[in-house]
């Protein structure tokens, strides 16, 4: 299919905004009507037609205004993109992975010719036409994994390996559920997870870890990861948490509908083959409680989960104060009904509302 | 006693150890304040004798006692920025097998330690041991600025001058745990200060 690209703002005035295809393809994260963390890792390897887990890296409507608002970022804190000084061979690892895999899954946006070193990349959307030799940093505007990051949507953490662990030894980081790569860069796996509440003790991170570790080449994984923010805001930095948190204060009865959103990340795993690295994309989805409702099974599903999940996780999510709001929101959508297991809308199948 | 129980904390926050004299022919000790404590517990005459030890007094009392282990070098410095430059000129001779010894505060601890680690001696080579204050060296995450000696919670950042709260959150490459303004979600409301581990 063709893609419309939104022009749209993810601050100040706030117009994004999702299609109906956008929302029937967005990537609610609970397969079923509770939440508790899990390793919850599979192959990366398509999805059904049109589904955000279709291509290795997914573009959509969103792809021009998310590139837009990446530069607006770096501009007021180039800091958001770093990279330690080993980690430029798996900068060229990942230009050419995102070049690669784009031209492939979307021939009609963009297009990778080489010859040799000798490489020209087209890419329609942003509208870039530039002749390049690969591994020769001189030849490009930015350093490898910045300039085709600025051209790609979702985070990306580079992680290099060594002494049987990751290091968070790069990154571009600009839409991230409050985590700083400024402050994390250099850490192992293991010190950038400190934060995370339960699942140290849970044995997650020992698990994921082994995993990731294990990861071939050609063999990505990907899992789903969740937040709440309040507004399209796609910068829930802590750089700007000053700034942005006072918003979380904003939300009424009468606004929640369209101002609160659940915040999906589609975190992907590749590995690098040069380099050994392993590429992290992290890919942020924004839906509306109010878009999230037109769909019976995502109404009744989102509630339990909201209404159920340890107060624990909802203060570390950061939505803790709202949550009797949004509880009173959402069981207007939650008529008692079953609901069809997995995480797709199942739209022919699932009962309307019955309430 | 100087020595303080840090409570259990998570995966990023360091754990410091316990000096205890190792072998070896050339040795670097970095003592603040109470640190010298941790110093005249392992000294001894053959020890001493092999060791460079740099000291910041920080208003203790202890060069006495740490010159009287007659130490190969020694030298007194008045702050640990003043003795930076030293500690690097010291550090570039430093050969494998070097022993380096940190003791005294979280924040000279993570600093000197840095440096060691950026001459590229193994982190083996360098045990540390707390003493004296449990105060931190706190890096705002908002404005980047460091703000030493941070004994309170919340504390009032020395660059921005927002009010941080103190995570336990500790970037090692920058020797800081990290301050996030406490009243975010409601300016204004910032709660009474109390010590980090009150």
């Amino acid at each position: 299919m063709t893609i419309q690209f939104n022009d749209e703002s993810f601050r100040d005035d706030y117009t994004f905004h999702n299609s109906d295809w956008a929302i029937k393809r967005f990537p609610f994260p609970f397969h079923e009507d509770s939440y508790m963390y899990s390793v919850n890792m599979e192959q990366h390897r398509g999805g059904p037609e049109g589904s955000v887990y279709e291509m290795r890296f997914d573009v959509d409507e969103h792809y021009v205004s998310e590139m837009k608002d990446r530069a607006m970022v770096l501009d007021q804190d180039p800091l958001r993109c770093q990279s330690l000084p080993h980690m430029t061979l798996a900068g060229w690892d990942l230009l050419e992975l995102i070049m690669v895999s784009k031209s492939e899954d979307y021939p009609e946006l963009f297009e990778l010719h080489r010859n040799g070193n000798q490489w020209r990349w087209i890419n329609k959307p942003l509208g870039i036409d530039h002749s390049f030799t690969f591994m020769d940093e001189t030849t490009l505007p930015y350093g490898p994994m910045e300039y085709i990051t600025r051209q790609a949507q979702g985070d990306f953490a580079v992680l290099d390996q060594r002494d049987e662990m990751l290091w968070m030894d790069a990154g571009m980081v600009t839409t991230q559920a409050d985590w700083s790569l400024d402050f994390d860069i250099g850490m192992n796996f293991f010190e950038w997870h400190a934060p995370v509440p339960k699942a140290h003790e849970m044995g997650i991170f020992q698990r994921a870890l082994k995993f990731l570790l294990n990861i071939q080449q050609g063999a990505p994984a990907r899992r789903l990861n969740w937040t709440m923010t309040v507004n399209p805001l796609l910068d829930t930095s802590p750089e700007n948490y000053h700034k942005w948190g006072i918003q979380k204060t904003t939300l009424t009865p009468e606004n929640i509908a369209h101002k609160q959103h659940l915040r999906v990340e589609l975190q992907t795993f590749f590995r690098l083959p040069r380099s050994n690295a392993l590429v992290f994309p992290i890919r942020c989805y924004l839906c509306s409680f109010q878009d999230l409702m037109t769909v019976p099974k995502w109404g009744r599903r989102l509630h339990r989960v909201i209404r159920d999940l340890p107060e624990e996780l909802a203060t570390y999510k950061g939505f803790i104060d709202n949550r009797p709001m949004m509880l009173d929101y959402l069981s207007q959508f939650d008529d008692g009904l079953p609901t069809s297991p997995g995480i797709w809308p199942d739209l022919e199948t699932e009962p309307p509302l019955s309430k | 006693m100087s020595k303080f129980e840090f409570p259990k904390s998570i995966a990023s926050r360091p754990v410091w150890g316990t000096l205890e004299v190792r072998p070896g022919e050339h040795h670097l000790m970095i003592a603040e304040a109470e640190g010298a404590e941790a110093i005249l517990d392992i000294a001894t005459p053959d020890l001493m004798a092999k060791t460079h030890l740099i000291y910041i007094p920080k208003g203790t009392d202890y060069v006495e006692r740490l010159q009287a282990l007659k130490p190969a070098q020694f030298y007194e410095g008045p702050s640990y920025e003043a003795s930076l430059q030293r500690i690097r000129r010291v550090l570039e001779d430093a050969h494998m097998g070097l022993q380096v010894y940190l003791t005294g505060s979280e924040s000279m601890m993570g600093q000197a330690m840095n440096e060691v680690m950026a001459v590229g001696l193994p982190h083996t080579a360098i045990q540390t041991e707390h003493r004296g204050s449990v105060a931190r060296r706190m890096q705002c995450v908002h404005c980047k600025g460091i703000t030493e000696d941070v004994e309170v919670d919340p504390f009032v950042c020395a660059h921005c001058g927002l009010n941080l709260f103190v995570r336990d959150h500790y970037s090692r490459r920058l020797a800081a745990y990290q301050g996030v303004r406490v009243d975010a979600e409601d300016h204004g409301n910032v709660p009474e200060p109390k010590g980090i581990y009150e």
